[in-house]
């Protein structure tokens, strides 16, 4: 099914693959590798001291029992804090429920942003204003996110307690973020809420790059609107499923500012993940060691997970890219 | 696709962005002010009172010392509560403390002077530490040596709502533990929200356990296992299962789990609108409940104070206070400048404008008669004749033994742990 989908890649004209003359190429390449090195250097200077140089720190502290204070960790302990993590169960936890929240992003959310997309891909009256409207929870901040639905699901006075008294049901719109068995089913709700725009418009523009020509010779073949969308339109969109599936697993391992503004990870540490765990245990109880050890495993999953889905799923998508590349040189 | 012409304006381009790049670069070293103390000096000042009424109180008096020292400048950041912890960890955790800071005292001060952050102000500050009230001091020494000046001391006792409990039928204030669960048994039958609790927040759960570890066992019981970190104490257990006889009365409103201190839906708004009617909270309580609550004098004439009540065979007398203040810690880089603002801070005027807004209870003897609010006057008298005195348990142990009392005492609240486990629990943590 991805066959065809890679063959559109790959066979995707490129006008510019046939201008450079061959023979200027020798002459060129010392030039080109300096103006390369010399483009490429501050970014690489600033990843260096941004990116990797606060990551080499942390694993290096990740073996200190330390509380941060005082200049340099001392109090070298080798993988204890690695060993604790695997009897947290506040951390073993943060794992379960990170994989919760995966399974029913890729159950419930992202099919339901493919749905609204191919609805609004129709002829349909205020459809860009629909699409708007769609993708405006992405544009808020995570933040805003997070204060207008603790105001929503407030025990007390909240917009969900008022709606569902409407229709008789008391006391149901109120425990939503307060009990800790429906806290996660909440979060899943304002997650989906502020993210299925974003994917929404993954879809669509992956929908509007695919001709509406093979559609129509399908339709010409007989084939009925469900048949023309999985034999034709899902295939042809795989690339694109695949990407929003890699964003939307990552995003969720390092979800924290939605998770904090909403529930700060309760209640009773029901709805937390494990980067509101590294802040509690380093910000909170100033056990900084332990907090690094915890972001060196957070590295590690999404490290693991984006290598492996790239080599493994991703493959073709990227062939592609590489192919088109190699082309062009 | 590309001529001669066009790689020399790259190669120009190129190196631009490595000229921005160390721009970039050079911006996040900082700017360095403080330090040095000359003629002019630039004193940096992290509090917390970032609203009504205490923002302006503090930033007139930074103004009118300004004026009376040319040169000096104050540069004032007011940070909420939270984030103010926070912040202040990143800074802490650099080496660059601001030049003066609010501190409860306790455990992350000992931390942080234990780091060589703060400075020793013992001989400095001798002369104004004589003027204060007795248990002033207690959070802020350590073997002997100052670290801190308060600046506001006050207590933990239960505010209520005399007209919900004249509702409910009760009469007097409640004396015993006993008495206590009585009143709230009461209040319950007239149908009503006797506890208000911010549970999302967990510090303000853990004044009830504490506050009944220091009933059953007495103040040197929490000293001591501060000390030893043993908190498998039969004291602490029993303290749980009383804990455990009000939390099975369901006394806290709905959803309690999920609700914070201060926002418009909190503890302090529900007690400020009359929706519940007891709150167990410190002398800021009045001023936040009429801010979170939209209602500039709060419930007024009908909010009363009790100190937490006894426990019959306990150890511990009523008159013992448990609660803090806030205080000012001096930077270990902080001109001399920083430390003759806070003791200016601290002159009986200062002090008795700050108490004249009820916001804070006065440390400087004499500076209480400046109270208005009777309810102030109160806890200020009890303070003053307290017997002992107890800082906040999250404040006065290392913060990891103090998050995890909050957090194992939110669970018993929540009936998901039990008394043994919960001393357990900070046990294990303490002792590792």
């Amino acid at each position: 099914m991805s066959h065809s989908a890679d063959q559109v890649t790959v066979a995707r004209p490129s006008p510019r693959t046939v201008a450079p003359a061959p023979a200027r190429r020798p002459k060129r390449k010392g030039r080109r590798w300096l103006t390369i090195t010399l483009f490429l250097l501050p970014a690489l200077v600033l990843f260096g001291v941004l990116v990797l140089l606060p990551m080499l720190l942390a694993m290096y502290t990740s073996f200190f029992d330390w509380n941060g204070l005082g200049g340099r960790p001392t109090d070298f302990i080798g993988l204890e804090n690695f060993q604790r993590l695997l009897t947290d169960d506040i951390f073993l936890g943060d794992l379960r429920r990170g994989g919760l929240l995966i399974v029913l992003s890729l159950l419930i959310q992202l099919p339901l942003s493919l749905g609204i997309a191919m609805l609004l891909n129709q002829k349909l009256r205020g459809r860009a204003f629909y699409r708007l409207l769609f993708f405006v929870p992405y544009v808020l901040s995570e933040v805003i996110t997070g204060v207008l639905f603790t105001m929503v699901f407030s025990p007390n006075r909240g917009l969900a307690e008022h709606i569902f008294g409407w229709f008789g049901f008391d006391d149901v719109g109120s425990t939503w973020l307060s009990d800790p068995n429906t806290v996660m089913y909440s979060l899943f709700f304002v997650m989906t809420w502020k993210y299925f725009g974003f994917h929404m418009i993954l879809y669509l523009a992956g929908r509007q790059s695919i001709p509406n020509e093979l559609i129509e010779a399908a339709q010409v073949d007989g084939a009925g609107n469900w048949q023309a969308f999985r034999h034709v339109t899902l295939p042809l969109l795989g690339p694109t499923i695949r990407i929003s599936i890699f964003l939307a697993v990552i995003g969720t391992i390092q979800l924290f500012d939605l998770v904090w503004v909403l529930t700060g990870g309760g209640p009773l540490h029901a709805s937390e993940t494990l980067a509101v765990t590294m802040f509690n245990d380093g910000f909170r109880r100033s056990d900084i060691g332990y907090a690094s050890a915890t972001s060196i495993v957070m590295l590690l999953i999404s490290l693991v997970f984006a290598l492996g889905y790239q080599r493994f799923i991703m493959r073709r998508d990227i062939e592609g890219a590489i192919t088109v590349m190699q082309e062009k040189r | 696709m590309a001529t001669p012409t066009h790689y020399s304006r790259r190669s120009i381009l190129g190196l631009a962005g490595l000229g921005a790049g160390a721009v970039l670069l050079g911006a996040c070293s900082g700017d360095d002010d403080g330090g040095d103390s000359g003629g002019s000096a630039t004193v940096e000042w992290w509090h917390i009172a970032n609203t009504e009424p205490m923002l302006p109180v503090w930033d007139a008096m930074a103004k009118a010392y300004q004026s009376a020292h040319s040169g000096v400048t104050i540069k004032i950041t007011p940070l909420e509560n939270e984030a103010y912890k926070a912040r202040l960890t990143t800074v802490t955790q650099a080496g660059t403390p601001p030049d003066i800071f609010h501190t409860w005292g306790g455990g992350v001060l000992k931390q942080q002077v234990d780091a060589g952050l703060v400075k020793d102000i013992t001989a400095d500050t001798a002369d104004v530490r004589g003027t204060m009230i007795d248990v002033a001091m207690g959070p802020y020494e350590f073997d002997g040596k100052a670290y801190a000046l308060p600046v506001d001391q006050g207590m933990i006792g239960f505010w209520y709502n005399k007209a919900l409990f004249a509702q409910a039928g009760v009469t007097a204030p409640p004396a015993t533990w006993g008495e206590f669960l009585d009143v709230i048994r009461k209040l319950k039958a007239a149908n009503l929200t006797p506890i208000a609790l911010a549970g999302k927040d967990k510090w303000p759960g853990h004044y009830y356990w504490a506050y009944l570890s220091m009933r059953i066992g007495g103040v040197d019981l929490l000293k001591q296992a501060g000390e030893d970190g043993n908190f498998n104490k039969p004291e602490f257990v029993t303290a749980g299962q009383r804990l455990k006889e009000l939390v099975d009365l369901a006394p806290f409103q709905k959803g309690f789990l999920a609700t914070e201190y201060g926002s418009p839906d909190g503890q302090a708004a529900m007690m400020g609108n009359g929706k519940a009617a007891i709150e167990l909270m410190g002398q800021w309580a009045p001023s936040v409940q009429a801010e979170a609550s939209g209602k500039p004098k709060g419930l007024g004439e009908n909010l009363g104070f009790f100190p937490f009540p006894a426990v019959d065979g306990g150890k511990g007398t009523a008159t013992d206070a448990f609660g803090g203040g806030g205080g000012f810690a001096i930077g270990k880089d902080a001109p001399d400048e920083a430390v003759d603002f806070l003791k200016n801070l601290l002159s009986i005027e200062n002090q008795r404008k700050a108490a004249a807004t009820g916001a804070i209870i006065p440390v400087v003897k004499g500076a209480e008669d400046a109270l208005t609010d009777p309810n102030a006057k109160i806890v200020a008298q009890t303070l003053a004749s307290a017997s002992g005195f107890q800082l906040y348990l999250d404040q006065a142990y290392p913060p990891e033994v103090g998050q995890e009392v909050n957090e194992t005492v939110a669970q018993l609240m929540a009936g998901k742990m039990s008394p043994e486990k919960v001393t357990q629990a900070i046990t294990d943590v303490a002792q590792r």
